[in-house]
């Protein structure tokens, strides 16, 4: 009852398939999989939506939506029926071709990066032996889309924040990279699926997942920070900061066109925390040994919707960056950083097992945080603040 | 030759093509960023999954992305009002036919020496790694000499532009 519960999905799929033709099976079983993906991440889209703009409110002492449905619930498809019915505005002097695709190609890449999360016990569209870098280079797609979008729009807000994303999209992209290139190190494997096998054991009841070592939490703080910054959310959300750019790069797009690039924002920002899962927390695995009962799935999307609270729990709390704030932090503290731990990663790999390496890692760890901070407040030198137009 | 060889050669070509006729210097930025996602599809249906997520991760997240901040920070966007021919093309295209040349004669000459394999090699990422880190571990450290020779070079350009500007 309990494998039937876990592979639910799975077990469905190869009923559903085995109505069909042999010759059939491999390719409707694909297709039904792939709008599985497409139905069930915009669902968790507009759920996500109901949930931020909630939160939010409440985090700013208001209530959030409250008059569609019970506690505002269909607020999300009131929004989908407003945003099909609004005028599409294309500016005249845009680039007509340039400014339609541009969503497009955000949301297609966006959707592509999901092929290869393990959302389960053998829940996988694509088992890759590259999967990692599969979506990774998804990831980097939607660089050309952002461009794409900020320059076609013919606008100097547009300009702006395609170059603002830009610039951060890419300054951060290498420390998600080098942040997970150490999860590949210890497990040995691009493919997702066997990062999470590696990660799915216990010892006393305590799973081996990769964040509860040194190296591990440290990533995963980077990791976390760069994921922030790649999806453009609060405290990095400069390249739509409407207190100076209107909404950035997407200040044209009106209508449907607008609601694809928050679906794509909202989707890179599932998947992202998805990748996260996978890589430090577990992927589907149980946090504890006596809840393996519990369907891998749940797991998965549990932690997941933690994800995507702390992440609005970080957008109602933190202030927004200024731009050579985002920049210093990412090549000054966060790229050094992670460069390290890319060698106390080698070093608990062939340090052997024993308390030894959790000592010496750690140390090295906290010791380079500690100094690195140390130094780079010095160099900022804090002090009051006057400012020349205001006393 | 399958019906998708066919499919992506156009794509390949047809963004080569674009990127050289075109008018606008940011189109012609994208349309060889299509040519580029022609050829990382190219390698995916030779089985070449690292190649093709590598030249997709490289070529369209960063050369691409390089090439349109370049051109943005540079001279602008403006659309050109003269032909798109230089006056030199006729020694360019001579130039260009002369490496196709002497690439396919290569292509062409080696094809006899190798093993005839009837089967598609297995190579799995974890072989690469090997590969990389045992038989050609020179040339990567040598690459790697040259890409940090050249994030310090153009540290010191900018801190050079900095002191200047002062």
């Amino acid at each position: 009852m309990i494998e039937k519960m876990d592979q639910i999905f799975v077990l469905l799929l190869h009923w559903l398939v085995s109505y069909l033709p042999a010759s059939l099976q491999a390719a409707a079983s694909t297709l039904l999989s792939v709008v599985v993906i497409v139905c069930l991440f915009p669902a968790l889209f507009a759920f996500a939506v109901w949930m931020e703009r909630k939160g939010l409110g409440r985090i700013q002492n208001r209530l959030g939506p409250n008059r569609v449905g019970p506690f505002g619930l269909f607020q999300p498809i009131a929004d989908g029926i407003k945003s099909l019915t609004k005028e599409d505005v294309v500016p005249l002097i845009a680039d007509a071709p340039i400014h339609f695709l541009a969503p497009v190609v955000l949301v297609v890449a966006v959707f592509m990066g999901f092929a290869v999360l393990p959302m389960g016990r053998n829940m996988v569209l694509v088992d890759m032996d590259a999967g990692l870098l599969f979506y990774f280079a998804m990831g980097a797609t939607t660089e050309v889309s952002v461009f794409m979008a900020g320059w076609s729009s013919r606008n100097k807000y547009s300009l702006l924040g395609g170059m603002r994303a830009i610039a951060q999209m890419i300054s951060y992209e290498v420390v998600l990279l080098l942040s997970s290139v150490s999860v590949v190190m210890i497990a040995g494997t691009l493919s997702l699926p066997k990062i999470v096998e590696a990660q799915n054991h216990y010892t006393w009841g305590l799973p081996h997942w990769y964040i509860f070592t040194p190296w591990g939490l440290a990533g995963f703080v980077m990791f976390a920070i760069a994921a922030t910054a790649e999806t453009n959310r609060s405290p990095f959300d400069l390249p739509e900061g409407e207190s100076e750019l209107v909404a950035g790069y997407f200040t044209e797009y009106s209508g449907f066109k607008f609601a694809l690039f928050f679906l794509g924002e909202y989707l890179a920002m599932f998947s992202i925390s998805g990748i996260a899962t996978t890589l430090f927390l577990g992927g589907w695995s149980a946090p504890f040994s006596f809840l393996t009962w519990i369907p891998s799935w749940i797991w998965f999307f549990a932690k997941l919707e933690m994800f995507i609270i702390v992440f609005i729990w970080m957008r109602g709390t933190l202030p927004r960056l200024r731009q050579d704030q985002l920049m210093n932090f990412a090549w000054k503290f966060v790229l050094p950083f992670t460069l390290l731990n890319l060698f106390v990663t080698a070093l608990w790999r062939f340090m052997g097992e024993g308390w030894e390496r959790w000592v010496f890692c750690s140390a090295i760890l906290l010791a380079a945080y500690v100094v690195m901070g140390r130094v780079g407040m010095n160099r900022e030198n804090f002090r009051p603040r006057s400012y020349r137009y205001a006393e | 030759m399958s019906p998708v060889f066919y499919l992506i050669a156009v794509i390949t070509v047809g963004g080569a093509l674009a990127a050289v006729l075109l008018k606008s210097v940011v189109h012609s930025a994208l349309a060889v960023t299509g040519a580029f996602a022609g050829l990382a599809l190219m390698f995916l249906s030779l089985d070449a999954q690292f190649a093709g997520f590598a030249q997709i991760l490289i070529y369209i997240g960063a050369v691409a992305i390089l090439v349109v901040f370049a051109i943005l920070l540079t001279q602008g966007s403006e659309i050109l009002t003269d032909a798109v021919f230089s006056r030199t093309w006729l020694a360019g295209f001579v130039i260009a036919a002369a490496v196709f040349a002497a690439l396919g004669w290569a292509v062409l000459q080696s094809a006899p020496v190798l093993p005839n394999v009837s089967a598609v090699p297995a190579v799995t990422v974890h072989d690469i790694g090997v590969a990389l880190v045992g038989r050609y571990v020179l040339p990567l450290e040598i690459i790697a000499l040259l890409l940090t020779a050249a994030t310090i070079g153009a540290v010191i350009v900018a801190m050079h532009e900095k002191e200047a500007a002062k």
